[in-house]
């Protein structure tokens, strides 16, 4: 099954740029240490998911890419024609002449329904493109106008657009200490319509991606390129090609689906977090060897101590015993800094897999007390080697990982809004108190049930 | 992309726009080596087939051939526009952007703004028309004039308002130069503040420069040059007064150092409008999160470092002490201090090789030492453009919705006051048709509301400040007192 990505805005098409960048340098570039055989499989699978191939030289990415200034998308286009293995579709961009001044409001209430018709003309044309289309992946950040405005109005319209596909938003998640003064707005604003409509929102902290290119990837004067590799780095080893099932034959035919099955069994929770292991500058890899029981306690720990990357981890932190507290106070009795899942995936790629035990993310205690820890772990695996890393593995997690960021982001929008400022840049664009007073409400909503876990 | 259209008027805005031009067609030449009209281009100028002569239809694609100016240039006498139209850049306006008359506006806000308002209304209206015409998108306006004076306060103020009824879509950004203590000019506390009245209700932004803050940052250039602190490379002068490399060969007239730093704020303020970068600032996002509050939209701005306001080429020095000198007192454009006020926001624009790492180490370094509003301790706006400025590898514009712009309405407050209770030069501009007492007393009111507005806002920071308050004062009215 297909993909169809839709870029939004600045930092949506830069994103997306270097995702389709890293799949195809992937498959092109490397033969992930398994057998030809397998390595064509995986080829043909990741194909079918992100290019489509008809009547053109090189790959063709199944994206439609919107902006509403032209200067970011003149440059994607340019730049993905430049690297000669893959490019977009000519007609496949939509841009207008003036962004949308990092006023939601202006995204989602003129430049939504003004442009409605041709931006849903292209994602159709582009849907049907694929033989089997299973969904949709969106990229925008929330803190600008057209990302999170127009995207929160796109994503509607996906929704009643195609109604059985599945909608999975890509969002980045801004610096705490800002690019964009109105980032609070803009982000409660969105992240409470994609709550409305989308199927799971996948999340990026820019902090967080910073953090990594300093200490992990050892990068002196950090660009938004070298943030957007390693954010594409982390994707590519969620969606590129893995078998599903223990021993499976195929590679999994609707990566997205699978995903949201296994990751959102309650509407209520739908936001997703994702770590990778490891992480290191390419001129180290050649260096460095990696036992697969290594890699997987550093995840597990990362992932119960909330750790964004395997530096600076709290060993210290153990999931709570079990039956040692009663259901209703549990918690209260929970330990300093635990991260209680709902549910959680563990994606393996690399040699030597036959002996790996990950019984220790079956562990109960890493769950909310409602699901069975059966249904509540998968993991996904396939010896065809990732990007260059001999041996990785990712987690894709529903947890309380953005609880406090997300309480963050909620009380200084509040704390602003208490005090009116900037409010009438909103209403200029018919966005009034009220709508702002229902997003609090629901991302209320939304704490509250994540820390009731 | 989107094109913006520049009005300058009055002496001070003619000649600031000059130098704008001049700058602005020197930065393009440099970025844009092969001769073709693009889109960055067209931000700021037409390209117009001249060759049936005249005015031709406009070129959208290919090589340029004739560049013009999107302007409009008024001035109520004859002098410097024509001066203009007999210099170096004649050819990138011509007629039809232009209007004159001979006798100027003495010096009197009514003459400009009543008088000449109404006399000129249609013509001006018609000739922003025609040049909205000419954008495929508009999306903003600068005015450039100075307050003091009586065409570029009073018409400029008038054109202000038009623009806002026939053009309600479309930005105003406005570089208003404040009269010294020591201006010439008697009336310029009257000019000012009615002037301030028609800022405060119909911009979107207003860029304040004091010409005493310019005088000073040209003096300092000056000495860093002359002391060789700016390494062996330096010609003696071949400073901001100087624009090597720019159409201009003409004597320079003592304004002109001072205008280029202006002009260089609105290269600066519109670099990431016209070229790429990894983190766009389009100019509707500088109103959108520097102005919290409609009234609130005064921003007082620096640029760093101070070499790249010159035509000097300097070893490159520390990136961070760009960063730290765009926030002392020095470098503002205005006589004020933003690190003993309160800042509602600020934004950061930088050009050329520089990183959000830089931005992040940079931010953090010196949140500590500046005071942000309770409600937006993080109001931090940043802009990455990868052009730099011509000869430099990297520069910053600051802009800071600052409570330290306060002062100097206060000052101008006080001068007004030293006038109007003796009613002094009252009845030249009460003879003016349709200029009331009450222009001044709801003019007088309107600035008094916005001192207050500052006021409640400084309140909010606490003991230590309203000391530091108290000695400002204190230092404002005994350097007046000399
Ligand atoms: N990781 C990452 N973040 C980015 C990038 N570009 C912008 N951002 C972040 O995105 C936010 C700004 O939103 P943009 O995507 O630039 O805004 P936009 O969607 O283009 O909307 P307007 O410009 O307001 O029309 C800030 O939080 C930036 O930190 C990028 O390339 N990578
Ligand atoms: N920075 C700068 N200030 C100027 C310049 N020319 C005049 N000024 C200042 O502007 C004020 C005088 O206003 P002008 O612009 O000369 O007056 P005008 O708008 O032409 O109005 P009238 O002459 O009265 O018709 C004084 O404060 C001058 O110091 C200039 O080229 N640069
Ligand atoms: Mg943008
Ligand atoms: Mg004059």
């Amino acid at each position: 099954m297909s993909i169809v990505t839709v870029q939004l805005g600045q930092c949506g098409n830069q994103i997306g740029h270097e995702v389709f960048n890293t799949i195809c340098s992937d498959v092109r570039d490397t033969h992930g240490l398994c057998s030809k055989k397998e390595n064509e499989s995986y080829r043909d699978a990741c194909k079918e998911r992100f290019f489509c191939e008809e009547q053109s030289e090189v790959p063709v990415a199944r994206a439609v890419l919107i902006d509403m200034e032209p200067k970011v998308i003149t440059q994607t286009l340019s730049m993905a024609a430049r690297s000669g293995y893959w490019k977009y579709d000519d007609g496949s961009h939509f841009c207008q002449k003036q962004g949308s001044g990092n006023n939601w409001a202006n995204g989602y209430s003129v430049h939504g329904p003004r442009h409605k018709e041709a931006i849903m003309d292209l994602v159709q044309k582009e849907a049907e493109k694929c033989d089997r289309l299973g969904g949709f992946f969106t990229i925008m950040s929330m803190a600008g106008g057209t990302g999170s405005g127009l995207g929160a109005f796109v994503t509607q319209c996906l929704r009643d657009a195609f109604p059985t596909s599945f909608l999975l938003n890509h969002v980045i998640w801004p610096y705490s200490t800002g690019e964009v003064i109105v980032q609070n707005y803009n982000s409660v604003l969105t992240l409470s319509h994609l709550y409305k409509s989308a199927d799971a929102l996948l999340v990026h902290e820019n902090d967080v991606v910073h953090k990594i290119c300093a200490q992990l990837m050892n990068i002196k004067q950090i660009s938004f390129r070298d943030i957007n590799q390693v954010i594409a780095h982390q994707l590519g080893s969620v969606f590129q090609p893995a078998y599903t099932a223990e021993g499976g034959l195929c590679y999994s035919r609707n990566p997205l689906g699978d995903l949201m099955e296994t990751l959102v069994p309650h509407p209520e929770f739908k936001m997703l977090g994702l770590r990778n292991i490891p992480q290191m500058p390419e001129n180290s890899l050649a260096y460095s060897t990696f036992s697969w029981p290594g890699l997987i306690k550093h995840l597990r720990q990362m992932l119960i101590a909330n750790a964004k990357m395997e530096e600076g981890i709290d060993w210290q932190v153990q999931p709570p015993r079990l039956g040692s507290s009663i259901p209703s106070s549990h918690s209260i009795n929970k330990p300093l800094h635990f991260n209680t899942s709902i549910a959680n995936l563990v994606i393996l790629r690399g040699k030597d897999m036959h002996s790996i035990d990950l019984g220790s993310f079956r562990d109960p205690s890493l769950y909310t007390s409602w699901l069975n820890p059966k249904d509540a772990f998968h993991s996904w695996k396939t010896l065809r080697a990732f990007n260059k890393y001999e041996k990785s593995a990712s987690l894709v997690s529903n947890s309380q990982f953005l609880l406090k960021p997300l309480d963050n982001i909620v009380g200084k929008a509040w704390n602003m809004f208490a005090s009116k400022a900037y409010i009438h840049q909103y209403t200029k664009f018919s966005i009034e108190e009220e709508d702002f007073l229902d997003s609090f409400t629901a991302l209320e909503q939304v704490i509250s049930s994540y820390t009731s876990l | 992309m989107t094109q913006s259209v520049v009005v300058q008027v009055g002496q001070c805005g003619n000649q600031v726009g000059c130098r704008f031009w001049d700058l602005a067609l020197r930065e393009h030449a440099d970025v844009n080596k092969e001769g073709i009209y693009d889109e960055a281009l067209s931000s700021f100028f037409r390209n117009v087939d001249t060759r049936s002569g005249g005015d031709g239809p406009d070129i959208y694609k290919g090589k340029i051939c004739s560049l013009k100016a999107r302007a409009l240039l008024i001035d109520m006498e004859e002098g410097v526009v024509n001066e203009i139209l007999q210099g170096p850049l004649r050819d990138v306006f011509d007629s039809k952007q232009l209007i004159t008359d001979v006798s100027g506006s003495g010096n009197n806000w009514a003459v400009g703004h009543k008088l000449y308002g109404s006399q000129y209304q249609e013509n001006i209206v018609e000739k922003l028309r025609k040049a909205a015409e000419h954008c495929d998108c508009l999306q903003c306006f600068f005015i450039i004039h100075s307050m003091g004076g009586g065409t570029g306060s009073g018409l400029g103020t008038f054109i202000l308002k038009l623009l806002e009824d026939e053009f309600p879509e479309v930005y105003r950004f406005v570089t208003s130069v404040y009269p010294s203590g020591e201006d010439d000019v008697i009336t310029s506390p009257y000019n000012s503040v009615l002037a301030m009245k028609e800022l405060n209700e119909h911009a979107d932004c207003v860029l304040p420069i004091e010409n005493e803050s310019l005088f000073d940052i040209v003096n300092k250039i000056h000495q860093m040059a002359n002391s060789g602190k700016l390494g062996s490379t330096v010609k003696r002068n071949s400073l901001v007064t100087s624009s090597a490399g720019s159409a201009k060969t003409a004597q320079e007239k003592p304004f002109d150092a001072m205008n280029n730093i202006l002009a260089n704020l609105l290269l600066n303020l519109t670099s990431s409008a016209r070229f790429e970068g990894s983190l766009n600032m389009d100019l509707n996002e500088i109103s959108m999160n520097l102005v919290p509050f409609p009234r609130l939209h005064y921003l007082v701005s620096s640029l760093t470092p101070l070499y790249t306001l010159a035509d000097v080429n300097v070893p490159s020095r520390r990136l961070d002490q760009m960063f730290s000198d765009a926030f002392s007192r020095d470098h503002q454009l205005i006589q004020a201090d933003p690190k003993h006020s309160i800042y509602l926001a600020c934004a950061l624009l930088v050009r050329g090789n520089v990183q959000v790492s830089d931005l992040r180490r940079n931010i953090e370094r010196l949140k500590p030492s500046l005071h942000f509003v309770s409600w937006n301790q993080e109001g931090w706006k940043t802009g990455l453009c990868s052009v730099p400025p011509v000869g430099h590898s990297h520069s910053l514009l600051a802009l800071a919705n600052n409570t330290c712009v306060k002062p100097t309405f206060i000052e101008l407050k006080d001068r007004f006051m030293k006038l109007y209770k003796k009613k002094a030069h009252l009845h030249h501009y009460l003879h003016v048709d349709g200029m009331e007492q009450s222009c001044f007393s709801e003019a007088l009111s309107s600035l008094s509301d916005l001192i207050e507005e500052y006021n409640e806002l400084d309140a909010t920071k606490g003991q230590s400040i309203y000391e530091f308050a108290c000695m400002s004062v204190w230092a404002t009215t005994s350097y007046s007192g000399v």
